[in-house]
């Protein structure tokens, strides 16, 4: 059963599959389940945030703070783990919920003031940045046994892969994401959000409601991508992350979803940071090109997805217009 | 009985208008009730108020003898009030069954159940004989089935008063008989129907009571099968019969200014979703007025004149020559110009100066490379400013600022200022105060007697009557008869309207 409104998922699972037969059969070891599982691992912070990034996109808003709020996330937790002495467990119970609220808040002043999502997250991205860099503008260490606990933590799999912690978490989290997109009210109200705020609302649509959801979902996966991101660098640095939030947003437009909003799929993101990850990865195996040719990859395929998405939705949507 | 909705003393005021004032509406159980008024009347806000989409000013809103407040549509919903609005309401982007079920998704476990969602969305479609893929967008159906589709949700809420604002405008007529018939069904079901419509042959066909606004207030509430057609053409129109006796000293007179030179003519012209078979010759220096209820087809012979919507059969010729109107410019090389009937989205560029809205045609037609001088623009301002009276300190205020009358004004000055041999003014006089309507009727007269040929829209009939050399009845899109010399009074205009 082919349906168009699954085209660009095709398009972008068939990209990475020649690629990845590409890097296959230039390179030794490139076609290996450890390859594949790094690309989790290394990328499992990426993917929960860009999951956030989904539902704000196909809600038709937009997060730019996320980078940031990863940033004070990591800073947040090693400043209570190093300098409080706090447990690791105890800094995540505290942290999350503050993420959460953060996001809330700005989706509260989208919805409250009716203002333009790129400039309230705009702000968002800033506020969040300067205060990780007043708690600390050196990178901090994380020197803590859960930490130990963390790195070890993992299973075998075959072809001396590993499946660890964070990947666990990234999975988890795309699992409930997709439930909430697909099986929930939520998720129908999501999309309906994102084809028109006005029939939505006419339609029952809490909207209110629904646009604050989305932008704490989207915080609360970031801060959670914060602290993913502290397993696999084991410091918290206010200037990490930079730039974060466009390499997610890429990842979602590459992904197959409308930046105008009200199509796109969870998968598609997913799909959309595998191929970024594949690019950078066959770089690095190539050796002899530099890592800033992922961006130019990266750029072209951006302009290459767009250029779809106008072709496949070109006619703007019917509906009747009234005398 | 008592009325399953009734609202009492409804008034509604937005900055500046008052939408509606004092109005009272009543509906029962088990019947269809037409809300008729003619544009403007104040049928759609009354339907807002009704169903939570605003909030009224003043009255009351009274279900089973207890005043509730809608703040949201959802509110309404839930005391089983479901609304269909005019311009459909869905999400193009989502399949045809979650469309249907948005909010209230047939759930299993907790999760949603897309099986049981596709086999109840397939079963309410099948009841207007729609068999259509419900999982595909609904962006991919036609606007018809769009329609369909939003009626069917609103009958599966399961709603005691359901509002059906426009149903029918884009539907076709074995679609109309195939919604009556589930009207129909639903009222034996007991359910209230409130029906907006302006074709008022359906009205008579499906309504047992009728209420008509006009300008805001309520003209009356009749019993359908009590009310002839002509009655409710009056009541909608505003005139009795009686007082618009031929009025005119000397109607033949008028005739006489052009000669027998056709300025516009069209041939058989018909455009999809728009005018059939319309013939019509506009005479160098008259006036030909355009008179029909909303949707009879007035503004869709403009938007053809005026290459906005495209012919699909017949012609339309200036001067002998056959026009080729494929986009607005088109039609203001030729020589014809059009001030639209919105003025607020079609017209007025709010923000620019007077001087600049008036310039703006002109500019067009001669090309950007071509650019009017500063002082030409002013000297253009000045004079138009001066001709029509506009009042305004100076040409640099911006448009927004003005009056609705004296923002027509400058609109009837930009295209003027290209100096058309055609100008259709589609509902020139709509919303402005009545010296400002005697000041354009005058304008229009004397731009008759300067060899402008016009083509003017109006719901104003003893207006259109008054300046008019021919009027040109239309119904359903189409062209009913021509009325001129003795024949042109404002009576026998309503009789056509009322009786096709």
């Amino acid at each position: 059963m082919f349906k168009q409104r699954y085209l660009p998922l095709w398009i972008t699972t068939s990209l990475l599959m020649v690629l990845f037969l590409i890097g296959s059969m230039q390179f030794d070891g490139f076609a290996s389940s450890r390859v594949v599982m790094n690309l989790f691992s290394d990328n499992a912070f990426l993917m929960i945030t860009a999951i956030g990034m989904t539902l704000v996109i196909i809600s038709g808003g937009i997060d730019l703070s996320v980078g940031a709020v990863i940033a004070l996330s990591g800073v947040a937790t090693s400043v209570l783990i190093t300098q409080y002495q706090w447990h690791p467990l105890a800094a995540f119970a505290l942290i999350l919920p503050a993420g959460t609220l953060f996001g809330a808040l700005m989706g509260t002043i989208i919805y409250s003031y009716r203002l333009q999502p790129f400039i309230v997250t705009l702000a968002g991205m800033f506020l969040a940045r300067g205060l990780a860099t007043t708690l600390s503008e050196q990178s901090l260490e994380i020197d803590h046994p859960f930490y130990d606990f963390v790195a070890d933590f993992g299973f075998e799999l075959p072809g001396a892969a590993w499946l660890d912690l964070s990947t666990l978490i990234f999975a988890s989290v795309f699992l409930l994401a997709i439930l909430l997109m697909h099986y929930s009210r939520l998720g129908n109200n999501i999309y309906a959000l994102g084809g028109n705020e006005h029939s939505a609302q006419l339609m029952g649509v809490p909207v209110k409601r629904t646009t604050i959801t989305i932008y704490a979902a989207s915080s609360f996966l970031a801060t959670l991508a914060g602290i993913v991101f502290t397993f696999y660098t084991f410091s918290g640095y206010a200037l990490a992350a930079v730039g974060v939030e466009l390499d997610a947003i890429a990842a979602v437009v590459i992904g197959g979803t409308l930046l105008t909003g009200g199509r796109g799929f969870v998968a598609g993101t997913i799909l959309g940071v595998l191929l970024m990850g594949v690019i950078q990865t066959y770089i690095s195996f190539d050796g002899s090109l530099s890592s800033w040719w992922t961006k130019i990859v990266i750029g072209l395929l951006l302009f290459f997805f767009i250029v779809l998405q106008k072709g496949l939705n070109g006619k703007p949507a019917k509906t009747i217009t009234s005398h | 009985m008592q009325p399953v909705l009734e609202l009492k003393h409804i008034s509604k005021r937005y900055p500046g208008v008052k939408a509606l004032e004092n109005v009272d509406f009543r509906i029962f159980a088990g019947e269809v009730h037409a809300l008729l008024g003619e544009n403007g009347a104040g049928k759609s806000t009354l339907v807002k108020v009704m169903t939570g989409a605003e909030s009224k000013t003043a009255g009351e809103i009274i279900i089973d003898n207890v005043a509730h407040e809608f703040a949201t549509p959802i509110a309404a919903q839930k005391m089983g009030i479901s609304t269909v609005y005019q311009e459909v309401n869905l999400l193009p982007n989502l399949s045809v069954a979650h469309n249907l079920f948005l909010g209230h998704e047939p759930k299993r476990y907790g999760l949603i159940d897309h099986k049981a969602m596709t086999t109840q969305a397939e079963q309410l479609l099948s009841r207007f004989k729609l068999d259509i893929d419900v999982n595909a967008d609904l962006a991919k159906y036609s606007v018809a089935v769009q329609q369909l589709v939003a009626i069917a949700r609103g009958v599966a809420m399961s709603a005691q008063v359901l509002v059906l604002d426009e149903p029918t405008a884009s539907l076709d007529a074995e679609e109309v008989q195939t919604l009556f018939a589930v009207m129909e069904q639903l009222r034996s079901q007991g359910v209230a129907i409130v029906f907006i419509t302006h074709f008022l042959d359906q009205v008579y066909q499906i309504s047992d009571r009728i209420t008509v606004l006009r300008n805001g207030k309520q003209v009356g509430e009749y019993l359908t099968a009590e009310l002839p057609q002509t009655k409710l053409v009056e009541a909608m129109l505003g005139k009795e019969l009686q007082q618009l006796t031929a009025r005119r000293s000397n109607p033949d007179d008028k005739h006489m200014a052009g000669d027998d030179e056709n300025a516009v003519t069209f041939s058989n012209v018909s455009a999809k979703g728009s005018i059939q078979e319309f013939d019509l010759e506009v005479p160098k220096g008259q006036a030909i007025g355009l008179a029909g209820l909303l949707g009879s087809g007035r503004t869709e012979v403009c938007n053809a004149l005026f290459g906005i919507d495209t012919l699909s059969s017949g012609s339309i010729s200036l001067g002998g020559k056959v026009l080729q109107l494929s986009q607005p410019s088109d039609a203001i090389h030729a020589g014809i110009a059009l001030c639209p009937e919105d003025r607020k989205t079609d017209g007025i560029i709010a923000p620019l100066s007077i001087r600049e809205n008036i310039i703006l045609a002109l500019q067009a037609k001669l090309g950007w490379w071509r650019y009017l001088s500063k002082t030409k623009q002013q000297t253009l301002a000045d004079f138009y400013i001066d001709k029509l009276q506009i009042a305004t300190p100076d040409a640099d205020k911006p448009i927004g600022q003005l009056s609705g009358g004296n923002q027509q004004k400058v609109i009837l000055a930009r295209w003027l200022a290209v100096e058309p041999t055609l100008l259709a003014l589609d509902e020139p006089t709509r919303g402005i105060d009545i010296g400002a309507h005697a000041e354009i009727l005058a304008l229009i007269k004397s731009l008759c007697d300067e060899g402008m040929s016009l083509l003017v829209t109006s719901s104003e009939l003893e207006e259109l009557v008054a300046f008019a050399n021919k009027v040109v009845v239309l119904r359903d899109r189409k062209k009913v008869t021509e009325l001129k010399g003795q024949q042109l009074t404002s009576q026998h205009v309503m009789q056509a309207i009322a009786e096709g």
